[in-house]
């Protein structure tokens, strides 16, 4: 029963992705691209995590860490040059 | 390997390719009559390559590569794109009397 | 792994966390402009993102203290990174959808939409 549980998940994740990837494909504009990544990244945080849990190893979770601190200032970057300040 | 991590693995080899594509791809001409062209699309799709490209190393169980990846890759290499392209663009409409 | 009550508990968290994901990617796609694409993009997707972790932590125990770091991580900054970018783009003149500037009361005065 968790097995399939943990399937039904991974499935829904994937399909997160291939729709935020539709929006990064398709966007009009750049900034529709820069909240598509964001999305992105937080669904490619979620996947780590569930790698970590079917190979059932702790220490793949720092990736997720990195990943987490990582988007923050990705976005505001790419904020701060869509407001024509940097 | 199991059937969850394949199809996973399956996914994320589709998206990277979908990256790539995008990341190389010649801008439409209204894109390309801006001041940048189609140069910032092409930064966040080249960063998106390297975020698929470090779930991956981590299915082959490579999690230390999969961070310096993700650090460098996906982090640093883009914010060092975005802040060229920011200093060029200031550079250009400043206009060009001192080169 | 076997069914104990808190695996269950652990695997319905994460299939709820993984549906908030994907509702939040089937706003990003459905949504009519940028500011609504922002809405659907981060707020649905922080609470999927939590509900996983939160899922994550039942089914493993050992792993509750990095979880709880990157689920604290994601709460403090994915609304802030959203905020921003809303702020970029207000200024850099991306246009609204005229769905959803509604005023009722400049159309019962006889202007028009």
């Amino acid at each position: 029963m968790v097995e399939i549980l943990v399937y039904l998940a991974a499935t829904l994740v994937g399909l997160a992705l291939l729709l935020a990837l539709y929006r990064f494909v398709k966007g009009p504009s750049a900034a529709d691209r820069v909240v598509a990544f964001d999305v992105l990244t937080i669904v490619g945080i979620t996947g780590i995590v569930l790698v970590a849990l079917a190979e059932g190893r702790g220490i793949y979770l720092d990736v997720a860490l990195v990943y987490a601190l990582l988007s923050f200032l990705g976005v505001i970057v790419i904020a701060r040059y869509l407001e024509r300040g940097l | 390997m199991s059937p969850l991590l394949t199809g996973m693995t399956l996914v994320l080899c589709v998206a990277m390719i979908v990256a790539a594509l995008l990341a190389i791809r010649d801008p439409s001409p209204e894109v390309a009559k801006t001041d940048t062209g189609g140069l910032p699309i092409a930064i966040l799709a080249a960063g998106l390559v390297s975020l698929i490209a470090s779930i991956l190393f981590l299915i082959l169980a490579a999690p230390d590569v999969a961070m310096t990846e993700a650090a460098i890759g996906s982090g640093l290499t883009t914010f060092l794109f975005f802040f060229v392209l920011g200093r060029i663009r200031r550079h250009e409409t400043s206009g060009d009397n001192h080169d | 792994m076997i069914d104990t009550p808190l695996n269950l508990l652990g695997a319905l968290l994460l299939v709820a966390g993984a549906a908030f994901l994907l509702l939040g990617g089937l706003g990003l796609v459905r949504m009519p402009d940028l500011f609504n694409r922002i809405q659907a993009g981060t707020k649905a997707t922080t609470l999927g993102t939590l509900l996983s972790l939160a899922g994550v932590a039942c089914l493993q125990p050992d792993w509750g203290l990095k979880l709880l770091l990157i689920g604290l991580f994601i709460l403090f900054t994915n609304p802030i990174s959203s905020q921003v970018l809303a702020r970029a783009a207000h200024r850099s003149g991306v246009e609204k959808s005229s769905l959803t500037s509604i005023d009722r009361l400049a159309e019962d005065q006889g202007a028009q939409p």
